[in-house]
């Protein structure tokens, strides 16, 4: 009852933190950008992996890039949501930092803002990325940062479940297929499956491969095509394939579920491919079908390395080394072992982590066929698309609406807030 | 402030607020230029307390407003140059398919959280006031809720309501009741978050009825006694009129939290299904910072509008007080 993180106080908290930020560029106005009055030797390097302290492999392998380029790189890390707003914040401010990592869908609403240079100004060639997973970063022909690595969904599967069950993974090939599996496993009494519909951006990025596995696009939610992979969705809780927990459950719930080896399959990332190989049962991956076969395009994940404008230019020659310095294909692979939930976005780098981690094989596939989700010129758009999605999933999953109606809803609204 | 001197002998006001201490024999003038500087060091010792109100209260509030009456995009708010759009998004807020619900929710929410905590706070106070053995334990306990963190107590909420390894639903069953979706019903949905408030709100509502209750004389009580009332006319007639202004306090302050809380609906429910349990505080929250765009311009509308409700009610809680030292 005595909350703190009210609207109220967050908009007095942001209000406070603007006066805050104000005192020290209003005396230091004329040095620009960040590094703020601290001499060129330092850099300042924001990401959104505070799960990853002082010391930690990958705080290591920051400062490394900086030693290289003959700098010290000053690193803060943020919550992934929190990134986004400080950035804009710093922004306003003209207090951005040298480099930025951020989750690829937040790249184009910075680049909005006008507050990112872009790859090409910077000369920086995007040529070695797979198109694929730079087009989060594309903002009318123009890149706004290079992803430093890429995940993405697959369909992960407990084996012990499944060899009782008596479903084979690879006969998994469309929506038909995998329901019968579905039906398989819950018939031999288990739990079938489990994914993440919460309502947040989590819950559209579960849905996504479905939605694009059935060929609906996200300028046409009301499409009869989005309106079959809504139903696919709703017919596993109605028919009991899938608990009723999905409503509220994020990735990470989802992901406790399936660990307690109650369940045949569990739509998951990259991410959990540690976790699967410590589960107390025996896990395998397959790529979420598409709705008629073949493998649907999954949202990627990740985050860009962004470089933010200064005021004084002369820091860009030492932040592009920075930037050099993460994106050579062995500084991707080595990111991507660092974290072990990356797969490199270059072939050259996708090539070089097969040879050392072989397993990954089905990762580096998803990768490979992965969609982004603010391309195809969505850009700001996306966000405004993807909530009322994510709300009409809601809707249909909690069975306060017909997956048609409440996608015709959620079209009217994406129109209204997106024109 | 009040320093008497052991060189000034015992004063004439022992608690009289003589600003200019001891009255010591003194020229004729020197009073009246000690009051001059008096008063600039009263201006200069408010000086902190005014620079604190101005940014921590005046300018965020401007702020807040200023975000509501342009047109904010994230360009523009990191470049500049928001479109002035006068009440344009007050009625975009009040015109959207969700204010009615988000309305609705807030009200039920608000309401029934401030009645239920009241009630069964009194209750508790009421039957702490009578001091039995250990009693001091066991109020001590009904402070909990209160002390855990809320990302704790919300957590631990959406896991007992889980639809189908929560201990609830895992309760029911034993007594042959079937699942029922806590958190994702979108009719049960708002309860399941009312609950949760409640239990939060007991302990604040507890520990001041409790200290009102302190306050009425037990010599009251024993007249009562002595013309024949029971513990029920007790109640009525001597607790309750004598609690009003602690009630009436206790009921204003709850109303204010209860009305921008979003962090246990968060956790719990993230205003879900759908927007079935999304107040207007929540709706506010989840435009600013629950999406991959921030939308200031809507959110600093809708809390605006919380303000005033807030504001609404704390004319009422003045305009009562009033009639009340009136009559």
């Amino acid at each position: 009852m005595i909350s703190l993180s009210t609207p109220v106080r967050a908009a007095g908290v942001l209000g406070a933190a603007l006066l805050v930020m104000t005192a020290p560029t209003a005396c230091s106005s004329n040095t620009g950008g960040s590094g703020g009055d601290q001499s060129d030797g330092t850099y300042t390097w924001w990401d959104p992996y505070p799960q990853h302290a002082k010391g930690s492999d990958w705080a290591k392998r920051v400062a490394a890039c900086g030693d290289e380029a003959g700098v010290t790189i000053e690193r803060t890390a943020y919550d992934t949501t929190a990134l986004t707003n400080q950035a804009l914040l710093a922004a306003q401010e003209g207090t951005a930092p040298d480099v930025i990592l951020i989750d690829n869908p937040a790249v184009s609403t910075l680049a909005d803002t006008g507050m990112l240079t872009t790859m090409d100004e910077f000369g920086l060639d995007t040529a070695g990325v797979d198109e694929n997973l730079l087009a989060a970063g594309v903002v009318d022909g123009k890149a706004y940062g290079i992803p430093i690595g890429a995940n993405t969904l697959g369909l992960y599967y407990n084996a012990d479940v499944l060899d009782d069950a008596g479903v084979d993974p690879a006969a998994i090939k469309d929506w038909d297929t995998l329901t019968a599996a579905l039906k398989k496993v819950t018939d031999a009494g288990h739990k079938g499956i489990t994914f993440a519909g919460t309502n947040t951006e989590e819950g559209s990025f579960q849905f996504l491969p479905w939605f694009w596995g059935a060929g609906a696009d996200l300028r046409d939610l009301d499409s009869a095509e989005a309106a079959t992979a809504l139903e696919l969705w709703t017919g596993w809780l109605e028919q009991g394939y899938a608990p009723n927990s999905v409503i509220n459950n994020s990735q990470n719930t989802t992901w406790e579920e399936f660990l307690t080896g109650d369940f045949g399959f569990g739509v998951n990332g990259t991410w959990q491919v540690n976790s699967a190989a410590e589960a107390d049962f025996r896990t395998g991956v397959v790529q979420i079908p598409g709705r008629d076969g073949g493998v649907a395009p999954t949202p990627t994940g990740g985050e860009f390395i962004t470089a933010p404008v200064q005021d004084d230019g002369s820091r860009y020659d030492v932040t592009q080394q920075i930037v050099e310095c993460m994106t050579t294909p062995e500084g991707m692979v080595e990111t991507a072992t660092t974290f072990a939930y990356y797969i490199p976005p270059t072939k050259a780098g996708q090539g070089q982590l097969l040879q050392k981690n072989a397993e990954l094989e089905p990762w580096v596939e998803a990768v490979r066929t992965a969609r982004g989700r603010t391309g195809d010129n969505l850009g700001t758009d996306y966000p405004k698309i993807s909530e009322p999605l994510w709300t009409a999933v809601q809707k249909a999953l909690s069975g306060s609406a017909s997956p048609a109606d409440a996608l015709r809803e959620a079209q009217a609204a994406a129109e209204d807030e997106a024109g | 402030m009040e320093t008497t001197t052991p060189a000034a002998p015992p004063a004439a006001h022992p608690g009289g607020a003589a600003p200019g201490g001891p009255a010591k024999p003194a020229a004729a003038r020197r009073p009246r230029v000690r009051g001059r500087s008096t008063q600039w060091a009263a201006f200069a010792f408010l000086l902190p307390l005014v620079a604190y109100l101005l940014a921590f209260y005046a300018y965020p509030l401007y702020r807040n407003v200023d975000l509501s009456l342009h047109e904010y995009t994230v360009r523009s708010f990191v470049q500049g140059g928001a479109e002035f759009t006068g009440l344009a998004n007050y009625r975009d807020v009040v015109g959207a398919n969700a204010f009615g619900t988000a309305l609705r929710n807030t009200l039920v929410f608000t309401f029934v959280s401030i009645a239920a905590q009241y009630a069964i706070g009194l209750a508790l106070a009421v039957f702490f006031r009578a001091n039995f053995p250990l009693s001091g334990l066991l109020r001590g306990m009904f402070l909990i809720p209160w002390l855990l963190p809320l990302i704790v107590s919300g957590s631990t909420w959406a896991w007992m309501l889980n639809s189908d390894n929560g201990i609830v639903n895992a309760a029911l069953e034993a007594f042959g009741i079937g699942q029922v979706n806590w958190l994702t019903d979108p009719g049960w949905a708002l309860t399941s978050v009312i609950v949760a408030n409640i239990w939060l709100g007991i302990p604040f509502n507890l520990v001041i009825l409790y200290s009102g209750l302190q306050n009425i004389p037990d010599e009251l009580y024993e007249a009562a006694a002595l013309d024949g009332a029971n513990a029920w006319q007790q109640f009525w007639r001597i607790t309750l009129p004598m609690l009003r202004p602690v009630s009436a306090i206790t009921l204003l302050l709850g109303l204010v939290y209860t009305l921008k809380v979003v962090d246990i609906i968060w956790i719990m429910t993230t205003g879900g299904p759908g927007t079935s349990s999304t107040t207007l505080a929540v709706w506010s929250y989840r435009e600013a910072f629950g999406t991959g765009l921030p939308d200031f311009s809507p959110a600093a509308t809708l809390g605006n509008l919380l303000i005033l409700m807030a504001l609404a009610f704390g004319l009422l809680y003045l305009r009562l007080q009033r009639r009340q030292e009136w009559s």
